[in-house]
């Protein structure tokens, strides 16, 4: 117990006070400069009634849940390929490889995709080049997909870690088992691999899905001005728009909304997984 | 059966064309003789490294970098080991919910703990410095290191440590010549690990930034302006080849330390 305290009381101070102090500052107003500090819901009526936040707020939800839904897909074979088809002795060196791009130059990592999409980019020329597009395609940056695509790109090491360890832990002589009763390869993942497996993808899920909707510099870079996100209003009202309460009241209702959203997709899955049994 | 085998592997292949798409474009354009970051490429230079030479302001943001990336390696990696430790070998009430709140920051946005540190510091009254952005950055390295301190610590066998207290030496010794050399790699990995995220970390680092820049915060100031981009290529990929070299190292350690312990090496950092 002393061992822990200090780290303890460090994670005290740096975050559970500072979230009340948000949670707090959230109730608070702001007149110009001074700071009212009578207890009010007018931040919250303003983040949940002004179609602006509404508008934003249903966006970014919508993006994160692309988002999370295209990094699993891609991830999950990944994990599979990964767990399945590489010797036991190299499987460190795979994990190692996928991480390495989640650590390193997060700027210039979502700078990049704008090179690669943009009207002279990479996808342009190279389809140009192939003779398979006349004209340059507009569609894919400055706008959502360029955004679901670039945070997807960003999030899907994260992803693939806890469907690895999940699948690792999935008991091979159950799936021969089941290829002895006679299941083919594509029942034996269904009913064996996918279920036992289902533990890592949701955590996948959560561990993409709730730090999505906090990005700000992905939709700014890539997104124009029709792919902007909630935490793009956050930064702004903490920022240049010097209204830190109606922030905090929009980030508070952005982490209950995602909260919330979670619980449900985790409950959902918890019914569906006993549901055939 | 083969075909089967084949059409995974070429997922995965392009799965990887993907992933590091970026990573192999940022030295092609850095090397590119052109002030264009576009195709078709113009020619080689290392013009743009020259230009990083004699820019002042970045020298600034890399010297105030380095003192944040330092001080958080060091106290996030001991706020580390004492929290691995305690949880690896001694049971105390709430600890499964204690650990959960430690680990949190790993999943929260980055976004939140900028917002609400802020809140604290203006709340407050003090001034955002350098100081501000090591506490953030400690705050979100310590899960990192916690993690790959964990599995060091979980793999000590207990044996030694016993001996050793049946030998004579006190709980205090025992930990300086018996676990502190076996735990030894696992330190300098999380020292790396939270080097390199505190040196790339930029959402908390804007937020609580002051007057005084870190290196990911100029290059987000830089990228306004077009005729800079091409020398923020040399400087990404200068920071790529660190940032790379300094994992390549971590994982070394993190391998040699479950050597050490005798464990089958299983997988990754976390």
């Amino acid at each position: 117990m002393v061992l822990i305290s200090p780290t303890l009381v460090f994670t005290l101070l740096m975050l559970a006070i500072p979230l009340m102090m948000v949670l707090a500052l959230s109730f608070w107003t702001q007149n110009y400069l001074t700071l009212d500090r009578s207890f009010s819901l007018a931040n919250y009526k303003t983040a949940w009634t002004e179609p602006m936040y509404q508008y934003l707020m249903l966006r970014s939800l919508k993006i994160s849940i692309f988002v999370t839904a295209l990094t699993v897909l891609l991830a999950y074979p990944v994990a599979y390929f990964i767990s399945f088809h590489v010797t036991p002795k190299r499987k460190a060196m795979w994990i190692f490889l996928i991480t390495i791009p989640f650590w390193t130059s997060y700027l210039m990592r979502i700078f990049l995709w704008k090179v690669i999409l943009g009207y002279n980019g990479v996808v342009n020329g190279s389809l140009m080049g192939l003779g398979l597009i006349e004209q340059p395609l507009s569609f894919i940056l400055y706008n959502q997909n360029a955004v679901v695509l670039t945070l997807a790109h960003s999030w899907v090491p994260f992803a693939i870690l806890p469907i690895f360890v999940a699948l690792e832990r999935v008991d091979r002589s159950l799936i021969e088992a089941a290829e002895d009763l006679g299941d083919n390869r594509l029942r034996r993942f269904l009913r064996v691999t996918l279920p036992l497996s289902m533990p890592g993808v949701i955590a996948a899920t959560i561990i993409v899905f709730i730090p999505t909707i906090g990005d700000y510099v992905t939709p700014r870079l890539v997104g124009g001005p029709n792919g902007l996100m909630i935490s793009n209003m956050i930064e702004l009202q903490f920022k240049k728009a010097n209204n830190a309460p109606l922030g905090a009241a929009l980030a508070i209702s952005a982490m209950a909304l995602v909260t919330c959203v979670s619980l449900v997709f985790v409950w959902m899955n918890r019914k569906f997984m006993r549901g055939p049994n | 059966m083969r075909g089967k085998g084949y059409l995974f592997k070429w997922y995965v292949v392009l799965f990887l064309v993907f992933l590091y798409a970026p990573a192999v474009l940022l030295p092609v354009f850095a090397f590119n003789d052109s002030s264009i970051v576009s195709f078709p490429l113009k020619g080689f230079t290392t013009k743009w490294f020259e230009v990083l030479q004699s820019t002042e302001a970045l020298h600034v943001a890399v010297r105030n970098s380095l003192i944040i990336a330092v001080t958080t390696a060091i106290f996030s990696t001991a706020f580390g080991v004492l929290a691995a430790r305690a949880s690896t070998r001694f049971a105390f009430p709430a600890r499964r919910s204690i650990m959960g709140f430690i680990m949190l920051p790993m999943v929260l946005p980055e976004i939140i703990i900028g917002v609400s540190l802020l809140v604290v510091i203006v709340q407050l009254g003090f001034e955002l410095s350098l100081f501000t952005i090591i506490l953030g950055h400690i705050l979100i390295c310590t899960p990192f290191c916690i993690a790959i301190l964990s599995s060091a610590f979980m793999n000590l066998d207990r044996s030694l440590e016993e001996a050793s207290f049946d030998l004579g030496q006190t709980r205090w010794n025992t930990f300086w010549l018996v676990i502190f050399p076996l735990v030894m790699p696992g330190i300098v990995a999380s020292l790396l690990i939270a080097f390199t995220i505190s040196l790339d970390e930029f959402i908390i680092a804007f937020f609580l930034a002051g007057t005084e820049p870190t290196l990911p915060v100029y290059i987000w100031g830089q990228l306004r302006f077009p005729q800079k981009l091409p020398s923020l290529m040399a400087l990404g990929t200068l920071l790529l080849v660190l940032s790379i070299s300094l994992l390549v190292l971590a994982d070394y350690f993190r391998r040699r330390g479950l050597k050490k312990t005798g464990i089958e090496n299983s997988g990754g950092f976390l």
